[in-house]
């Protein structure tokens, strides 16, 4: 479980999170969702520690992230899975040394325990015969499978996913959805995902966090969603057409 | 204020580059790799310029010096001064921020717009020690090919000499050994020492802390030249007036 307690960031004059309180759920997906510019990917930076916030505390379990040593925060950072939104896969590697690479870093296994990890990992998420390829030879879709892999091949407590499906059509984006939200469950762990994206609400969205303008606009599941009358989420929710439609129906049918 | 705030975050680049090692297996894999990038694929380019440069300088000798009574092995003895004193560790490390300069500019500051190095920094790697150190390292062979570019450039220098009909190889090989103060050598190698550290670290921190898309990269390599040429230049200058005036 990860807690956010009144955080607040500022880059110069202009304050991008305005107090955020909340809680993400271990074994949830949580979503942090909000237009663009309403500071879900600072959230998320503050979170992975990658910005620190002038006020507030962001508790991993009981242990506040800012009250934490540059050692420790090592060791919290080994603990951590990270997709980023354009997979910040390794040019320069293959595959199968992407996947490698946090376990070369932080265990000392033997290369061929390494490399049974590594077929493991990206067998559950789709990828055969990829190992020798570099990130550049596969397509997008396939190099968010194979961030996923690393981000989970050290068996993390903490996913974070900053766009998962950005740049992707919608039935790639939907199994990366659905991939993210397996591996949640399957190793009870805490994800917290960064989207604008309804279509991923709707799929995996167990816990919702709207975000409007640096400040926390509500927060649910994505059934209750549908059901809130709160202004700052209709607003958000029915922008499109589609959702529009989805709306007029389930008010028609009461 | 700019520059100062600059002055100051490359030096604390440098503090960052020597704390919280990477793992020793991994850090010596990148530094062969780094001298392969950095080193090995830099020799042609090197024996290429020093030998013609180091022609040049004997043809441009030997043309000025029309004097009966300047002997001929002046032109040995002036290709070598300018050779092991300026053209190889000085200029041809203008011509490497060039190369290997921007090679490590543009290289850093994709990992960078690609958020390769915030994933470094979340798997809670210290980037600068994994990105910056093994160029460092690598580049403390950077005055064996200033060695390789002495050589050729008087190579260079003895075979237009004594081809071009300038003068004999005997007048040529007397005028290299004319005079010839080892402490030259000396200098030459610890003005190397010195342009190697800034070749690594100031593109690296262009690299580094650029800020911006595709486009910024770009200029982050011009500014990488300008300011390494700058500095080793500046450098050179004030080693040459503390070690030779």
């Amino acid at each position: 479980m990860i807690k956010v307690e009144n955080v607040k960031k500022r880059f110069g004059e202009e304050e991008i999170l305005k107090g955020i309180t909340t809680t993400f759920e271990k074994g949830k997906t949580n979503l942090i969702i909000g237009q663009s510019g309403s500071g879900k990917s600072v959230l998320l930076k503050c979170l992975i520690g990658l910005f620190k916030p002038e006020e507030g505390r962001i508790y991993y379990e009981e242990n506040a992230i800012q009250d934490m040593d540059d050692d420790q925060q090592r060791d919290l950072r080994e603990e951590i899975g990270m997709l980023f939104q354009g997979g910040a896969l390794f040019d320069s590697m293959t595959i199968e040394e992407n996947v490698m690479f946090p376990l070369r870093m932080f265990t000392k296994q033997k290369k061929s325990e390494m490399l049974g990890r590594v077929n493991e990992v990206l067998s559950r998420v789709d990828l055969n015969n990829v190992n020798k390829k570099y990130p550049a030879e596969i397509s997008g879709g396939m190099q968010k499978r194979v961030s996923i892999a690393r981000a989970i091949v050290n068996k993390p407590k903490y996913l974070f996913c900053d766009e998962p499906n950005s740049g992707l059509d919608p039935k790639t984006a939907t199994l990366i959805d659905n991939l993210i939200q397996e591996i949640t469950h399957e190793n009870d762990i805490t994800t917290v995902v960064v989207t604008h994206d309804m279509n991923s609400v709707m799929e995996i969205g167990e816990k919702v966090v709207l975000l409007k303008n640096g400040t926390l606009a509500w927060q649910g599941d994505k059934n209750e969603i549908f059901k809130t009358d709160n202004e700052d989420v209709t607003n958000f929710v029915y922008s499109s057409d589609l959702f529009k439609k989805i709306r007029e129906v389930q008010l028609k049918e009461g | 204020m700019k520059y100062l705030e600059d002055i100051g975050s490359y030096f604390l680049m440098l503090r960052k580059v020597f704390s919280s090692p990477t793992k020793a297996s991994v850090l010596k894999e990148l530094i062969f790799k780094e001298i392969n990038d950095l080193i090995i694929n830099s020799l042609g380019i090197v024996a290429f310029i020093s030998f013609f440069v180091g022609g040049v300088i004997a043809i441009q000798t030997a043309l000025n010096v029309n004097n009966p009574l300047i002997p001929k092995s002046l032109i040995g003895f002036a290709t070598r001064q300018s050779i092991i004193l300026e053209f190889a560790p000085t200029f041809m490390s203008i011509i490497m921020a060039g190369k290997v300069g921007s090679f490590i500019t543009s290289s850093i500051g994709s990992m960078r717009v690609t958020e390769q190095i915030d994933a470094l920094e979340v798997m809670g790697i210290n980037s600068l020690n994994y990105l910056v150190l093994p160029k460092i390292v690598a580049l403390m062979l950077y005055p064996l090919l200033i060695t390789i570019a002495m050589f050729l450039g008087i190579l260079g220098g003895w075979m237009a000499s004594v081809y071009g009909g300038f003068s004999s190889a005997e007048q040529f090989i007397q005028g290299l050994q004319d005079d010839f103060d080892p402490f030259h050598l000396t200098y030459a190698f610890i003005k190397t020492f010195l342009f190697a550290f800034i070749l690594a670290t100031v593109p690296s921190w262009q690299g580094y802390y650029m800020k911006g898309g595709a486009l910024e990269v770009g200029r982050a390599s011009t500014n990488s030249f300008v300011w390494t040429s700058v500095l080793i230049i500046l450098t050179n200058y004030i080693i040459t007036q503390l070690l030779l005036s």
